[in-house]
């Protein structure tokens, strides 16, 4: 089987008003060159669900987005994401505000295939004054918020490499919850940064440790060198903090979401990655020290 | 004993204390001053805490903050963030955070100030704040004790619950939570007034309880006689010298303030 795509054609399975889960964490590991792909398509009205970064700030900025699903959205050194907040603060989004784990319960219960699972988590705070939608069940006298299944239409990860039959690598140090994503997508569309062979998983028996989902839970593969940055995907690179920062700044200027989306996404991937130092330049980037 | 440390140095020892007596569990330090914490008390007075290197692992010792220079984590678990969460819904976990608003009850907020519909200012998010505090222990760092955080009526996004009886959900009780302590740059806090109130446990060196009263938006309760916050000790400086090798502790609080106000090291020492 081969599951080779071009990422125009990842970007040609979507459909407006589509649910995207997007992997990765922060400014950690997304599928920045996915995201880029969906900018520059005519694409609208998605619902994201994310452990937010530059992901979630820039489907902002470009009018992509009807709903947030988040616990946060934020680039770690620069805490508020400026696009995101931009678009909060101009009440120009609808959000479902959650915790952090009940974002991991709604996504193992889309996986399970279960309407919700009770849960402690929220009880007692604005979550469930502020989303209506979330309803308490009652268990041994005691009240359990059932948080729903976040069923996605699609989910949107990158790993460090993938054979094109769908079996994924994450050799970072944590594979966040980008295995509940493509469980609970109905397709998962991953880029990656090497495509191997697939006897690359047999010449070492540890690479297979660092598979977290079988490729059944894969739909699509496209290898695009560098295609998390600017986040980080450790240990290949870490993330580009002069590009955050320069990303940051523009939500200050006049038309500065144009002018860096003219400068860093209108010109496709190739010249994007020259843009950015070239793929020696980002493979040079240090891991971040927490 | 010496005068000769900062504000911020007394405020990690103070906050180094909220993990005494907690046995084996998992030590969170959101922010510089709060991981130093951790660190400190997991070195000095709860050798069993388990803390993380921030990243995916579980360390047998706490990693120093800063640039390592040839320093390598002493990794022993791996503690990625899926795994965190089952940690955190186990209950063996106390994190001390930092609210950029908490109320009487102890809620806390870090979501957003003003309407969630269109905030006024819109902040990280509820986080792990809803799951943290009906899990596990907590206790909050306020580095700017002061009324826009320690507000009058609720915060604006309950992102933590407290102890707010019109909140508690059915079948549960105080019992169910269990907020600690919450360390400022005038004192310390606990909860441990009638009914959960929010109580002055220590003052620092030469803040009144005045002071700390016109700070805040409710009143707090307080017996008649207040210790004062006790001194970091030679050995405690010793540790966290070790632990922030790179100072960074000094760039923490506005201006780096001495642990002992000007004006009393001058006289000789608090009263």
């Amino acid at each position: 089987m081969d599951k080779r795509m071009s990422p125009a054609e990842i970007v040609g399975q979507l459909e407006d008003g589509m649910t995207i889960g997007i992997g990765g964490w922060g400014p950690r590991r997304k599928p920045m060159a996915l995201i880029r792909e969906i900018l520059r398509s005519d694409l609208k009205d998605l619902t994201v669900v994310a452990y937010g970064g530059a992901d979630v700030g820039m489907l902002c900025a470009a009018g992509k987005v009807r709903k947030v699903v988040f616990a946060f959205v934020s680039l770690d050194f620069i805490p508020l994401e400026p696009y995101f907040r931009q678009a909060r603060e101009t009440g120009v989004i609808e959000v479902m505000e959650i915790d952090e784990g009940l974002m991991v319960l709604g996504l193992k219960a889309a996986a399970m295939r279960v309407p919700y699972i009770p849960t402690a988590i929220g009880l007692g705070t604005d979550v469930l004054r502020c989303n209506p939608e979330l309803k308490t069940v009652e268990a041994d006298g005691r009240e359990w918020l059932a948080m729903p299944a976040l069923k996605l239409d699609a989910a949107l990860l990158h790993v460090d490499r993938a054979d094109r039959r769908g079996v994924c690598q994450i050799k970072g140090p944590d594979h966040y919850m980008d295995d509940l994503f493509a469980r609970a997508a109905a397709r998962t569309f991953v880029s990656c940064d090497e495509l191997v062979d697939t006897d690359f998983f047999h010449r070492h028996p540890e690479e297979a440790r660092y598979v977290f989902w079988e490729r059944s839970e894969t739909s699509g593969v496209a290898e695009i060198a560098g295609g998390a940055h600017p986040s980080a995907c450790a240990p290949l690179y870490g993330f580009d903090v002069a590009h955050f920062k320069e990303y940051a700044a523009s939500v200050k200027e006049e038309g500065g979401w144009q002018a860096y989306f003219d400068k860093y996404v209108a010109i496709g991937e190739q010249e994007y990655l020259a843009r950015a130092g070239g793929f020696d330049a980002i493979r040079q980037l240090p891991l971040p020290v927490f | 004993m010496t005068n000769d440390y900062s504000l911020a140095e007394l405020m990690i020892c103070a906050a180094s204390e909220a993990w005494r007596g907690d046995g084996e569990v998992l030590a969170t330090g959101i922010g510089l001053l709060p991981r130093l914490a951790a660190s400190l008390s997991m070195q000095s007075s709860n050798p069993d805490l388990m803390m993380t290197d921030s990243e995916a692992w579980i360390v047998s010792e706490p990693v120093p903050v800063g640039p390592r220079g040839g320093y390598e984590p002493k990794r022993e678990t791996w503690m990625g963030f899926s795994r965190i969460f089952d940690n955190v819904w186990g209950g063996k976990r106390h994190a001390m955070v930092g609210p950029t608003q908490v109320d009487r009850y102890g809620q806390g907020n870090i979501s957003c100030i003003g309407d969630h519909a269109k905030p006024k200012v819109q902040m990280l998010g509820v986080r792990g704040f809803p799951g943290n505090s009906i899990s596990h222990a907590n206790s909050f760092f306020v580095p700017s004790h002061n009324k826009r955080v320690f507000v009058d009526g609720e915060v604006d996004m309950v992102a933590s619950i407290g102890y707010n009886p019109a909140r508690l959900p059915k079948g549960y009780s105080f019992d169910d939570i269990d907020i600690r302590l919450i360390v400022t740059n005038l004192c310390v806090l606990d909860f441990q007034g009638p009914d959960k109130a929010i109580r002055v446990r220590s003052l620092h060196p030469g803040v009144t309880l005045e002071e700390v009263q016109a700070n805040t938006g409710f009143e707090l309760h307080a017996d008649a006689e207040l210790p004062v916050t006790p001194a970091p000790t030679a050995g405690q400086l010793a540790l966290i010298a070790i632990l922030d090798p790179h100072n960074l502790r000094a760039r923490q609080l506005k201006d780096n303030p001495p642990g002992v106000r000007a004006s009393l090291a001058k006289t000789g020492g608090a009263a």
